[in-house]
């Protein structure tokens, strides 16, 4: 099954209560997946340097030790704050040099999402657990993308949980499963994509920043993503900017859009969306199989 | 008010004006199914109003009395599913499955509904006022479906009997592997699925078209603007000059 949700927001009318409009969203979809959830929220963008969002499975880890270490290592400076087992950390140099550093000099912190604004924050548990644990309700931002998991695929961890991050302020969640994983995986390893868990919606998000790195832009990704993967799926993609949102051509799995004015929303059911204000006005479509569907303020 | 207390069914929903009233923000779906079906053997309150519905699946499933339910805004996943004799209306759009398997009576979309609308339904009548998703009157037997808007992929797939009429447009391999359903549509035919092909549309269709509208209180349509479309009959009747791929 898994649940997936997402809000894009057209303008700043919500931005100030977006966590508040997308929590109960997540936890609606809680039947759909209550073994992980996960979100990536967009919002807080950092103007020079890079956004980390790291995770230490201690949850006294001293964030603030390696604030320190980064900033005498790279000579930079970090500004950084904590929200449970994650710390967000903005970095005044690329994205490179600090996950280098992380990687030679730090390696039980992971590196969850890097970007100018994403925070990609997920945990095994019932997404109401996710919800308070990272305090989403109280999260500002342009859009949000979440999912609540039912592991067919792979175990249920923290690592095979979504959103997967692929890229520079990409992720994917996804509900649905890959057949062709295992073989994509190999033929990825080839390429020198790296992969941490067994799990299928991986492979996709590593398909799609392997296309991207070929110089694919988002669309002929997902051209190449709807010729490769087999499967059944619903993808959302999470960008900068806005989201994107494909099917398989059978479309065997759920999903439902609504858009009003200030917003554009996607769920896997409607329940999802009955909480969002004016949605009893909305327009609410089914999106159709095989079409690559993009929200993005500086785009369309 | 009790919410599940079964020994306090009847007071899970108020009568307002002689209208059986559930307002699920307050209520559960398993009350408004229980109260729908406590009519069954004895009829007492003949219309219904549902409040709230939000999505809820499997909403007025397996009503067996001719009683007249109005669910007031959109529904989940199955809605309507197994109607017999019920006059359902769905103020709203419908998530996948509604009216499925329904053996009589009426179920009228009044927005859009997702995939599988009206499957392997034996009887009864289904109208849908927007579009229709993916696999629209899938295997169905004997319903008939009107669809004002268009339908999605494989809609009519393995249609053993019944109509599907459709006022826009059809997506890829309409009415594959089709038995003897009757398909009508307006618009594009994006594909016709396997042994599906465009038949002659003679006088005794359009007699099937017209009766089937003033059945739906549809009023703006023409049966002269359908094309009709139906099995070639080459595909579910063993030949022997497959007998090799068996």
């Amino acid at each position: 099954m898994c649940g997936i949700v997402g809000l894009y927001l057209k303008n700043d009318k919500y931005e100030s209560e977006i966590g508040k409009l997308f929590a109960p969203m997540l936890i609606a979809m809680t039947e759909r997946g209550p073994d992980s959830a996960g979100f990536a929220v967009y919002g807080d963008a950092v103007e020079d340097g890079i956004k980390l969002t790291l995770r230490h499975e201690d949850e006294n880890y001293d964030w603030a030790a390696l604030a320190k270490d980064i900033e005498t290592a790279l000579d930079t400076k970090v500004n950084w704050f904590q929200n449970s087992k994650v710390a967000v950390f903005k970095v005044g140099v690329d994205a490179e040099k600090v996950e280098d550093y992380l990687e030679q000099n730090h390696d039980d912190v992971l590196v969850m999402s890097s970007g100018k604004s994403i925070e990609i924050l997920k945990e095994v548990g019932l997404p109401e657990r996710i919800v308070d644990m990272f305090k989403l309700g109280d999260m500002k931002g342009s859009h949000i993308i979440g999912h609540t998991r039912m592991a067919t695929e792979s175990a249920v961890t923290m690592a095979g949980s979504h959103p997967f991050s692929t890229g520079l302020d990409l992720c994917l969640v996804h509900n649905g499963s890959f057949s062709n994983h295992n073989r994509l995986r190999k033929e990825l390893q080839r390429e020198g994509i790296e992969f941490d868990t067994e799990n299928d919606t991986e492979v996709a998000a590593g398909y799609l920043t392997y296309r991207l790195q070929q110089g694919d832009s988002l669309n002929e990704a997902l051209e190449n993503a709807l010729k490769t993967l087999d499967g059944f799926y619903t993808l959302t993609i999470g960008t900068k900017d806005g989201f994107a949102v494909v099917r398989d051509p059978i479309a065997c799995k759920p999903a439902v859009i609504a858009e009003t004015d200030d917003y554009v929303a996607m769920a896997s059911e409607y329940q999802a969306l009955t909480t969002l204000p004016g949605i009893e006005d909305a327009k609410v479509w089914e999106p159709e199989p095989a079409r690559i569907y993009v929200w993005e303020r500086n785009g369309n | 008010m009790s919410t599940n207390n079964l020994a306090e069914q009847t007071s899970a929903f108020e009568t307002i004006n002689g209208v059986g009233t559930v307002d699920l923000s307050v209520q559960t779906v398993r009350d408004l199914n229980q109260a729908l079906h406590d009519q069954h053997d004895d009829m007492t309150i003949e219309k219904w109003d549902v409040l709230n519905p939000k999505g809820h699946h499997n909403l007025a499933v397996g009503v067996n009395q001719k009683l007249k339910i109005d669910i007031h805004g959109p529904a989940g996943y199955y809605c309507a599913g197994m109607n017999q004799e019920a006059e359902i209306t769905i103020h709203g759009h419908t998530g996948q499955g509604v009216a499925e398997n329904m053996m009589s009576g009426l179920v009228r979309v009044k927005g859009n509904a997702s995939s599988a609308a009206g499957a392997t339904a034996h009887g009864g009548l289904l109208v849908i006022e927007g579009d229709a998703g993916s696999r629209c009157g899938i295997s169905m037997k004997g319903v008939d479906i009107l669809v004002k808007g268009s339908v999605g992929h494989m809609s009519c797939f393995m249609g053993q009997a019944g109509v599907l009429a459709v006022c826009g447009d059809a997506g890829e391999a309409l009415g594959d592997s089709l038995y003897e359903a009757h398909i009508y549509v307006k618009g594009s035919v994006k594909s016709l699925g396997a042994d599906c092909i465009e038949k002659e549309m003679r006088a005794e269709h359009i007699e099937e078209l017209t009766e089937l509208f003033e059945r739906a209180g549809v009023t703006d349509q023409d049966p002269r603007d359908f094309k009709r479309y139906g099995s070639a009959r080459q595909l579910y009747n063993f030949k022997v000059d497959n007998a090799g791929a068996y």
